[in-house]
């Protein structure tokens, strides 16, 4: 009896190899070129379908388990009339309200296509190590060096004025062998004191020099030039601006006419990630040398940006519970200056970058210039204006012109001086 | 002689001490005078602890219209609302008020990354396979109405661009997308 069992085992381990086999092979009959319908699905399909997961439409990975080939067909073709006629149909139609679109124009390879994309094995995603997504805490912070190194390099050279005032005194005096090194020292220090015109010029080099220090310091006070407060949201410039080009005012929309550029409300970041969940494999930002890859940067959109704007990423839904994003604020000007945007950006035309440097390559936003009264000032001097656009401008061009003999006026002589433009 | 000395190493000493400061790019820098340096007023993205959530702007109250302000969208955001909008709504602006060069130059910046400069769904995120399924105008039976509305609301993956557009700019765009239709 154990044979037989045994027997039968093996037919029935036969049969259905046989069984998949035949299976596979109509299945590669009907196959279309999966390359190709990947082509297809996402200019047609991604929009609302994705293989692995429910978007606006059915995940559609293995439909074809699911559906036979005729059914899908005219599902797909026209499922609004296919509905009519048939009951499955119908049910597969209560799936959301959203409805979804005919395509007449694909052609039944096309479709064959599809269906050969949708039922390919996913190719595994390798994760890779994730050494480089470790956050270090107690990292020691960027300082400006500079200031020491220049106090260093002084250093330096006082220490060789020393020796060379050291090595001309024993020339002078040359009987080294007869002295120990105290005694030389000593000897150094008398030359020293005795020349009352080295105490001069020492000291006149000191009070430059701190005067210099002093000024320059006293200087650099309130202007935050480099200041890179840290984001709540890891949220990158190079990414968006620079690398997929994303236009600077499709998200400070309102530079176009108002006084400020504004910061976008999470709105508009979901006009695209509310499709767009996780980040590509390699896509990574570098903070303070530190590089977050992936699986740090899907948390910022998945757990920050959706808890703020309230969206259930399973559920495709938003759950109403919002809280703001506390974006901190980088440009600052004081409160006793008047700036407008719409006046530099749309008036004058200015790129963004003229004034807040390459913001397209910054993973943070730092302060590009130095906002000082000296920066506005410099530029209304050197800014000629284009008058040739409205008649407004026209009419006080020429008048302008006259005034000062000359062809083309600049914002200075606009007006861009004067203090109560800027002050009131 | 010794006063000179221990004066210039004074001097270098409080010199050091000053610039040396630990001047951190994520603090803001120190100030003459805050108190004339800061807002009074609430500034435009400010807190203010009255609100529950603290934001200092807030929406208009429901049902009222701000003056100089567009009026409401009267369609409803369903599928019945996009037929009556397809079906009925039309551009109030008249040719001599429909400017292409406007049109383009926002289309430049609020549409181009998905649909792509010519209108064809080829955008940098659809070539960089970051956003898919983006249609070409050519395969949509679009009017102006459901152009208008489809900015408005959102379709399904597209959201809404209302509040980067003002009404006029929405009509501009409309115009040039039907433009880009219609090549
Ligand atoms: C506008 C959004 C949209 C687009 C574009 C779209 N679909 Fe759909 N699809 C849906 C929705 C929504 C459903 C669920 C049925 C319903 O609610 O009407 C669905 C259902 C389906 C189903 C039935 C799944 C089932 O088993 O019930 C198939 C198959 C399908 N879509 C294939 C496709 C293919 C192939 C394409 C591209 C050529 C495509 N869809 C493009 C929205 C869309
Ligand atoms: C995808 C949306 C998006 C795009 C595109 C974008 N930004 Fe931003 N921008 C933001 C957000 C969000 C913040 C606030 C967070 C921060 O400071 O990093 C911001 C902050 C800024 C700031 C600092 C504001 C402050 O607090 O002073 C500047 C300056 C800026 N952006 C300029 C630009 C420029 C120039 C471009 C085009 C090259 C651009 N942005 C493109 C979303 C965007
Ligand atoms: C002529 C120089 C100049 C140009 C051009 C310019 N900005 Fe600004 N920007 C400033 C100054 C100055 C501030 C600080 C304003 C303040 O604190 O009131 C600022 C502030 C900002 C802020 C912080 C929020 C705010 O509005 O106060 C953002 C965001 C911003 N700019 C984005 C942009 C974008 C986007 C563009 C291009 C469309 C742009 N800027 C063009 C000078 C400029
Ligand atoms: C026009 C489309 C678009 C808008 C609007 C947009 N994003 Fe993105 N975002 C992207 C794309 C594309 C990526 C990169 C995805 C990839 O590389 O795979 C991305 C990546 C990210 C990332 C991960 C990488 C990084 O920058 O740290 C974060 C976080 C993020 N976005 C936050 C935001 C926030 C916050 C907003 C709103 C201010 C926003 N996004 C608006 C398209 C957009
Ligand atoms: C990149 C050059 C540039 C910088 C930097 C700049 N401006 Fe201007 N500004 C202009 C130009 C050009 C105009 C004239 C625009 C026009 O009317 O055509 C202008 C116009 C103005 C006006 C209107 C003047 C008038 O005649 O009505 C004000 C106010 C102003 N700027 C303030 C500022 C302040 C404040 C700053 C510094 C925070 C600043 N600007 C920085 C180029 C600049
Ligand atoms: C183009 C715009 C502009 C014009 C015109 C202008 N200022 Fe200023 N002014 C500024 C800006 C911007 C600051 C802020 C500098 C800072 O915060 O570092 C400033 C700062 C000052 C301050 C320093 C206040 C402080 O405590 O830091 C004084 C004083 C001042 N302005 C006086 C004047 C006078 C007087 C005139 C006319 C001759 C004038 N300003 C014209 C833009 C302007
Ligand atoms: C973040 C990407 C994205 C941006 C930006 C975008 N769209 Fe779309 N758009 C889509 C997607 C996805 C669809 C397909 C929606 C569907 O049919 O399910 C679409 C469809 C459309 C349609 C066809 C709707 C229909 O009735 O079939 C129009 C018209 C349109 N968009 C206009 C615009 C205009 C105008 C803008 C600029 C203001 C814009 N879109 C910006 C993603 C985008």
């Amino acid at each position: 009896m154990k044979s037989v069992k045994k027997h039968n085992l093996i037919s029935r381990l036969t049969l259905s190899s046989l069984a998949f086999l035949f299976f596979f092979s109509i299945n590669l009959s009907a196959q279309g070129d999966a390359a190709k319908g990947k082509k297809l699905f996402n200019a047609n399909c991604a929009a609302c379908h994705k293989l692995d997961k429910k978007v606006v439409g059915p995940a559609l990975g293995g439909v074809t388990e699911k559906r036979d080939n005729a059914w899908l067909k005219a599902w797909i073709k026209d499922n609004a009339a296919f509905q009519k006629v048939d009951a499955d149909a119908k049910e597969a139609a209560a799936f959301s309200p959203a409805s979804m679109t005919a395509f007449p124009q694909l052609s039944d390879q096309d479709i064959d296509d599809i269906l050969a994309f949708t039922s390919a094995p996913p190719v595994k995603k390798v994760v890779k190590a994730t050494t480089d997504n470790v956050e270090s805490t107690n990292k020691p912070e960027n300082k400006d060096n500079t200031l020491t190194y220049i106090l260093g390099a002084i250093m330096f050279v006082m220490l060789l004025m020393i020796y060379n005032l050291y090595r001309t005194v024993i020339e002078m005096k040359d009987d080294t062998k007869s002295k120990n090194l105290s005694e030389q020292l000593k000897s150094v220090c008398d030359a020293f004191k005795a020349n009352k015109f080295l105490h001069f010029l020492l000291l006149i080099f000191f009070t430059l020099l701190g005067t210099w220090f002093v000024f320059s310091w006293l200087f650099q006070v309130g202007v935050d030039q480099g200041y890179q407060p840290i984001q709540p949201i890891k949220f990158s410039h190079k990414i968006h601006a620079g690398d997929n080009k994303i236009d600077c005012q499709y998200c400070h929309s309102s530079a176009k006419h108002s006084k400020t550029s504004g910061i976008p409300s999470a709105n508009v970041c979901m006009n695209c990630h509310k499709n767009i969940s996780e980040v590509a494999e390699d896509t990574k930002i570098v903070l303070d040398g530190i590089t977050y890859g992936k699986e740090a940067l899907d948390k910022e959109i998945q757990e920050k940006l959706y808890t703020a704007v309230g969206w259930d990423a399973d559920k495709l839904e938003y759950t109403g519970k919002t809280q703001p994003i506390e974006w901190v604020r980088v440009h600052n000007l004081s409160n006793f200056v008047y700036y407008n945007h719409s006046q530099h950006v749309t008036v004058a035309g200015f790129k963004c970058q003229k004034c807040h440097g390459p913001v397209e390559t910054m993973d943070e936003v730092y302060q590009f210039s130095p906002l000082t009264m000296g920066w506005c000032i410099n530029c209304h001097k050197d800014s000629e204006i284009d008058m040739t656009e409205n008649g407004y401008y026209k009419k006080i061009h020429e008048q302008l012109a006259n005034k000062y003999g000359v062809e083309k006026v600049t914002e200075a002589q606009m007006g861009g001086m004067e203090c109560g433009k800027c002050h009131y | 002689m010794k006063r000179v000395i221990k004066n210039s190493i004074v001097l270098l000493a409080l010199i050091t001490l000053i610039t040396s400061c630990d001047k951190s790019k994520r603090k803001p820098n120190l100030q003459y005078m805050p108190n004339m340096y800061e807002s009074v007023s609430y500034d435009t993205y400010g807190e203010n602890s009255i609100y529950s959530n603290n934001m200092a702007s807030r929406l208009p109250v429901e049902g009222t219209v701000a003056r100089n302000s567009e009026l409401p969208y009267e369609y409803e955001n369903t599928i019945d609302g996009y037929k009556l909008a397809k079906a009925e709504l039309k551009n109030p602006l008249d040719s001599t008020k429909i400017d292409f060069k406007k049109g383009k130059k926002l289309y430049d910046i609020y549409c181009i990354s998905c649909h792509g400069k010519k209108g064809d769904g080829q955008g940098e995120l659809v070539k960089r396979e970051k956003f898919l399924g983006i249609p070409n105008y050519k395969d949509r039976d679009i009017t102006e109405g459901s152009i208008y509305h489809v900015i408005m609301y959102g379709l399904n993956m597209m959201g809404s661009h209302a509040s980067q557009l003002t009404e006029e700019e929405r009509w501009q765009v409309v115009a040039y997308v039907q433009q880009l239709k219609n090549n």
